[in-house]
């Protein structure tokens, strides 16, 4: 997390990708309020994924590349635990502005006002997944040249019922419908994640540094 | 001769065992798949010779759909296949990378192409057989969906594996990505499928919900039958391929080779 | 308590080096040597369980290794002091004072400076430093003289007797033209496997 601080103007290119995407769409479909509303929850959704996975490949890049993942092999501690540490760090850093920024995108696409709660709940149930997900295809691209453009390949089609589901949740309560199963079912996918990610990430680190 | 790493047991005299340890033995098993291969060929050319037969002439044009109901029988086998074979290339792609079988790793890699081109099959056929049903040559429904992005893994563990330079970390890397699609897949599918009705309300299926008469039935069949044999075919080639290609310094290639001539 | 039995390590699916046995207990030294390419690097990291062999057994009762290799294991964006703090409360013993050590890798001058600053041999020296922060059993060095002045290197060589002498082992690869002197040493010269 020291680590993060120190680069702080890298900290915000994550952030202000996320408002140059959903402020591209007023400006590519036309700032019609209705047509706005309508696909708000998917566009915002799509924004914070691809701002999570552009962050991403940061996540273990500088630790394979120095040499200190190595000593995080040989030390002895489980890689299972760092890799869990490291992609909650990841998170802090990363997604949480993009939870605390989404109001402002609310806002400009004209998001209905029962959605917004809805909209942050599952940003903060859904973005932990992404980055969880996420680490697994870090630790498989880490030791490639330009992994940051497979890395997006492989983890897209399994982000796919993160997005289904967050959006259903949004589109339930603008329409003033039922919301809860859909946040029940990011929470189970989030315990899910927890428990699983970690160890795919970390047998994925070891094969990246074989 | 085979060296063997301290991890692997030692084969017990149980039969089965003894076959899937004997798998692990190259040149056993390039002979072994070597007689196989020309039966699965021919076993594939003769049940799917049949089922084309029996669905192009003898079962019935459906009554709202007409002739092109008949792209069917292409179409659900090879859907089919495209997800058994994902699972297979999964489940050897665990074995290769807890065991660390080498054959398991070249097993999963070549299953990843076939399954790859039974998906665009089922996309293509899907398609053609929408543009007649609904007028367009795409439309999201449920099962489409859910191959696209069925392809999207393939060709992500495709894409992987031919990004990195030295080939049996390439392997290892894929197999790993192709076990964490499995595990994804079936909530993929899921959510598709709900997604599909949340926001269409009854969901539109090529096939509708009723039930198939069973001259409709046999034809399916008898193709899903042939396209297992066609990619245990297609497969045990590249397998003996890839082999080949791996161990082409080593003295039982050289005499397979001798052997052929 | 480190032995190997024919250890193989292929890269497409080629031996690295010919089949490798040896077997170390604490207080010996194993040096080995070999020309560029021939799989040094390699060999060591097979000891140290970063890579699988692709056949052999070894088996190491060491416990707690230290590794030093090619990437330092060093962060560029903390100073040295917060690189050694890191390392000794992840992996050291905890009394051990950061600024002592620090004073006998001789970088008292840089301590506060970002590892990206320090020249190739102060951060070969840093990552060194590590040694001296736990207990580690056996030690694993790839190179550790290269960009080393001489003081440098007798500060390696220092540390090294200290270490060997108080009954530690250490598997240490070089190419370079100084050895380290130790009268339980075993030489290991690698040849490389490649089939011409």
């Amino acid at each position: 997390m020291l680590l993060a601080f120190r680069r702080r103007t890298e900290l915000m290119f994550p952030v202000l990708f996320l408002l140059v995407v959903v402020s591209l769409f007023p400006l590519g479909i036309g700032p019609s309020p209705q047509l706005l509303a309508r696909i708000a929850p998917g566009v915002i959704w799509i924004a914070a994924l691809l701002a999570t996975v552009i962050s991403l490949d940061a996540l273990f890049r500088t630790d394979f590349e120095d040499g200190t993942l190595e000593q995080f092999v040989i030390s002895g501690h489980p890689l299972t635990l760092i890799t869990l540490a490291k992609t909650v760090a990841h998170w802090l850093v990363a997604s949480l502005p993009i939870i605390l920024l989404s109001p402002l995108l609310a806002i400009w696409m004209n998001l209905p006002m029962e959605s917004r709660g809805v909209m942050m709940m599952t940003l903060a149930l859904g973005t932990p997944i992404l980055s969880l997900i996420g680490s697994i295809g870090v630790g498989l691209t880490v030791s490639l040249k330009r992994g940051g453009q497979l890395l997006s390949l492989l983890v897209f089609p399994l982000y796919v019922p993160i997005l289904i589901i967050a959006t259903a949740a949004m589109m339930a309560a603008s329409d003033g419908l039922p919301y809860a199963q859909f946040l029940g079912l990011l929470l189970a996918g989030l315990i899910l994640s927890l428990t699983l990610a970690p160890f795919a990430a970390a047998a994925a680190l070891k094969i990246s540094l074989s | 001769m085979n060296m063997k790493t301290s991890r692997k047991t030692k084969p017990r005299k149980n039969p089965l065992l003894m076959f899937i340890h004997k798998m692990g033995s190259p040149p056993w098993f390039y002979q072994f798949s070597g007689k196989l291969i020309p039966w699965f060929w021919l076993i594939f050319a003769v049940l799917a010779t049949w089922a084309l037969y029996l669905g192009l002439f003898k079962a019935p044009a459906d009554y709202l759909q007409g002739e092109s109901v008949r792209i069917m029988y292409l179409h659900v086998p090879a859907a089919w296949m495209s997800m058994l074979i994902y699972s297979l290339m999964a489940v050897m792609g665990f074995i290769a990378l807890v065991w660390r079988i080498r054959m398991m790793e070249i097993l999963a890699i070549a299953s990843a192409p076939i399954g790859a081109a039974f998906t665009i099959v089922t996309l293509a056929s899907g398609s053609l057989w929408g543009r007649p049903t609904w007028g367009t040559y795409w439309v999201w429904d449920a099962r489409l969906t859910s191959e696209l992005v069925l392809l999207f893994l393939y060709l992500g563990v495709i894409g992987l594996y031919k990004s990195i330079d030295e080939p049996r970390k390439a392997a290892r890397a894929a197999c790993l990505l192709a076990i964490v699609g499995a595990v994804n897949l079936p909530i993929i599918h899921f959510s598709v499928k709900w997604w599909n009705t949340l926001h269409q309300g009854s969901s539109i299926s090529l096939l509708g919900g009723s039930s198939i008469d069973a001259s409709m039935l046999w034809p399916l069949l008898i193709m899903a039958v042939a396209t297992k044999f066609y990619y245990g075919a297609n497969l045990l080639t590249r397998a003996r391929v890839s082999l080949l290609e791996q161990d082409k310094r080593k003295s039982w290639v050289r005499e397979a080779i001798m052997e052929q001539d | 308590m480190l032995s190997a039995s024919q250890i193989v390590f292929e890269r497409y699916f080629e031996p690295v080096f010919l089949p490798v046995n040896f077997s170390l207990d604490g207080g010996e030294l194993l040096l080995v040597t070999g020309a560029n390419g021939c799989g040094k690097t390699t060999l060591i990291r097979v000891i140290a369980g970063i890579l699988h062999p692709t056949s052999g057994v070894i088996e190491n009762r060491f416990g707690q290794m230290a590794y030093i290799g090619h990437n330092l294991g060093i962060k560029d964006d903390l100073s040295v002091l917060e690189n050694l703090r890191f390392m000794r409360d992840f992996n050291g013993v905890s009394e051990r004072s950061c600024e002592h050590i620090i004073r006998q890798a001789g970088l008292r001058r840089v301590a506060e400076q970002q590892a990206r600053t320090l020249s190739a041999g102060q951060r070969k020296r840093c990552a060194l430093a590590r040694l001296l922060l736990g207990d580690f059993r056996l030690w694993l060095l790839d190179e550790p003289y290269s960009n080393l002045d001489a003081e440098g290197i007798a500060l390696v060589d220092a540390m090294l007797h200290q270490h060997l002498g108080s009954g530690g082992a250490c598997v240490l690869a070089t190419h370079g033209t100084h050895l380290p002197e130790w009268n339980r040493t075993q030489d290991l010269s690698l040849v490389s496997g490649a089939v011409n």
